[in-house]
């Protein structure tokens, strides 16, 4: 997941719709974000580049909406809603996720094993 | 004058003669008589060296490189020198006999001329102030009041100069060297010069013409005076002030075993910087022990012996000098094919020789803290009450000296320093301390570790057998890269310079309020 300046950023990406919940009078998505270019990237547990300043999801309520939609911790936002979240502070991403406006948000989400499975599913490295 | 590069070191007590250029050229002092007393003796003493070295037992004594002990020759005194001398100052004094015939001339040559310039520049404005009065009193103006106040000035000008100059150039001449001082010289020139010309300007314009302003002519000498002055400021800026400033760091190596230390020196001329560095020598070098090189030169003579290469094509070989060359080459060849155990001898050797240094050492401080605890100072009351028994620091030394004289002897011969230390010294030393309060640590201290060459007795300093060996002329200035040698008698001190960096600095500077902060976090929002 570590990008080179310059070069897009090519990776392999889930789509996660959560539904935000009503909880008071705030609408909630039932996840912690931690990261940005704001921030320190190498305390980033999630990340496998220390250098990655992206947006990772760092906890996730059980039996919340992004449980429930299938996010995983560990995952790194790619885009909300198609705007972009690689390169993005922290407060600038927390905004966007929480905008009351919309009640949906619709996630690009990447993380390791996705890569794994597919590059095991083109028979890239031999399994014996 | 320029005949010698003997450079022969400052001695206080001998009346050896020295080279000395630099005392007094400019001197005008009238009271040389008792400093020369000092000098012009040339008695020479010698008596059987008072000093019994620690190590008494003849077995023993082959091993030392200097004998000490030689005292069955005693022949006569004469004179009432303090130097006490051994076998090696007699082999020295010959050569110095020698030389000190020619060395005197030149002593006694530059003292004349300096008396001389002295009375001369000293008496010149009095003689411009008297003679107008004693060649035409009857014309001469009388002086009235402000010629009369400089009358008073020129007294204390000239008792200013002569206090200038007694601080200045009237002490004891620390060394002799083996050129002329240069800036002594020129200056010397410079006042001849402007003296004369002043009697020049005095003879024509005012004896000549026999002028009656004597207002003026006391002026004319009041300006002499002044003008003295500012050669005198001159010769401090020149002799003192100038090689205050560093601007060159030697570094000196002492050849035989390697010993360094680095010194920051002004501009200085190649004999004074020499000078300058033996003076750090006696106070900074550990005292040169010949006796710690005998290992390096046994495992020296060792490899030599190793290989032997032999000729045998005969004499008279014409291709003899290449034939020598494959020779020591062949040597070096096969002396490192061949399989040398000597780094491994030298290795245990070492590790035994420490042991058996610690081992030596703890019991010679166990010993020495035990004998101290057998006197005790004695309070003002006590002194009153019992008056038997009591000693003076140096029976005291005596009384507790035979108990640590033993592990001493020992440690200080495990360590070759026994012929650096005699019993006689031991126990002034010992005596020193318990009258000080010293402790046995503090005592010990000097033993423990070789100090520096000033500590130890008179016939380690060797301070009258340095010469100085240049390729470039001693009088030049020292530059960056010189290298000389001062060679002594067993070893020589190699001094390089280099000149200290011209330093460019610039500034930064940096607003008080403009250190601000902020903390690394990785922060968690839950959305």
């Amino acid at each position: 997941m570590a990008f080179v300046p310059g070069q897009p950023v090519t990776a392999v990406v889930q789509r996660i719709e959560i539904q935000k919940l009503q909880q008071g009078e705030h609408l909630i998505l039932g996840f912690s974000i931690g990261g940005g270019i704001d921030q320190d990237p190498g305390q980033n547990p999630f990340s496998e580049d220390k250098t990655d300043k992206g947006i990772y999801v760092t906890r996730i309520t059980p039996g919340g909406p992004a449980d429930v939609a299938g996010l995983m911790m560990g995952d790194k936002i790619m885009q909300v809603n198609g705007w972009d979240m690689t390169m993005v502070t922290h407060d600038q991403a927390r905004k966007t996720l929480t905008k009351k406006k919309e009640d949906v948000v619709r996630l690009l989400v990447t993380r390791k094993s996705l890569e794994d499975a597919v590059k095991h599913s083109k028979g890239c490295y031999p399994r014996k | 004058m320029d005949t010698e590069s003997t450079y022969s070191g400052y001695s206080y007590y001998s009346g050896r003669s020295r080279g000395s250029h630099r005392h007094g050229e400019r001197s005008r002092d009238r009271h040389k008589s008792r400093s020369k007393d000092s000098r012009s003796e040339k008695s020479v003493t010698i008596n059987t060296p008072p000093a019994e070295p620690l190590l008494g037992d003849s077995a023993v004594r082959g091993e030392q490189v200097q004998d000490d002990n030689w005292g069955e020759t005693t022949t006569a005194v004469t004179g009432t020198s303090e130097h006490s001398l051994s076998q090696e100052d007699i082999v020295r004094i010959t050569k110095d006999l020698e030389d000190s015939v020619g060395l005197d001339c030149r002593r006694y040559f530059t003292l004349t001329l300096a008396v001389i310039l002295g009375l001369l520049v000293f008496l010149t404005p009095l003689a411009f102030l008297v003679l107008p009065h004693l060649l035409w009193p009857e014309r001469l103006q009388s002086c009235g009041t402000a010629c009369e106040g400089l009358f008073i000035s020129v007294a204390f000008k000239l008792l200013i100069l002569l206090l200038a100059v007694w601080a200045l150039f009237f002490r004891p001449p620390r060394a002799g060297l083996p050129r002329v001082f240069v800036f002594r010289a020129l200056l010397a020139v410079l006042v001849l010069l402007f003296v004369i010309s002043y009697w020049l300007f005095y003879g024509v314009r005012i004896l000549d013409s026999q002028d009656e302003n004597y207002q003026g002519i006391v002026q004319y000498a009041v300006s002499l005076v002044d003008a003295l002055l500012f050669i005198h400021y001159l010769a401090i800026v020149l002799l003192e002030l100038r090689q205050l400033q560093p601007c060159f760091s030697v570094c000196v190596t002492r050849s035989t075993d390697g010993e360094t230390r680095h010194y920051n020196l002004g501009q200085l001329s190649i004999q004074r910087a020499a000078l300058a560095i033996l003076e750090h020598y006696y106070c900074d070098f550990s005292v040169h022990n010949p006796a710690l090189l005998s290992a390096s030169k046994s495992r020296a003579a060792k490899h030599l012996a190793g290989l032997k290469v032999y000729n045998v094509d005969g004499p008279g070989n014409n291709a003899a000098a290449g034939l020598a060359h494959s020779q020591s080459r062949a040597m070096i060849a096969a002396a490192a094919r061949r399989r040398d155990s000597s780094h491994n001898e030298l290795y245990y050797e070492e590790a035994e020789h420490e042991r058996r240094v610690r081992k030596r050492r703890a019991r010679l401080v166990v010993a020495v803290e035990e004998a101290f605890t057998h006197i005790k100072r004695m309070q003002e009351e006590e002194q009153k009450k019992a008056p038997g028994d009591v000693m003076d620091p140096r029976e005291a030394a005596q009384a507790i000296f035979p108990s640590m004289a033993r592990a001493l002897q020992k440690y200080l011969r495990t360590t070759k320093q026994q012929h650096c230390h005699s019993m006689e010294s031991i126990q002034q030393h010992l005596a020193f301390c318990i009258t000080n309060n010293m402790t046995p640590k503090a005592f010990l201290e000097s033993y423990l570790t070789p100090g520096p060459t000033l500590q130890y007795s008179r016939d380690h300093w060797l301070a009258r057998q340095w010469t100085l060996i240049s390729e470039a002329s001693v009088t030049s200035g020292l530059k960056d890269g010189t290298v000389f040698l001062l060679k002594c008698v067993d070893f020589s001190l190699v001094v390089t310079s280099k000149k200290i960096p011209y330093i460019q600095m610039s500034e930064e500077y940096i607003d008080p309020k403009s250190h601000k902060f902020v903390l690394r976090l990785q922060s968690e929002t839950s959305v």
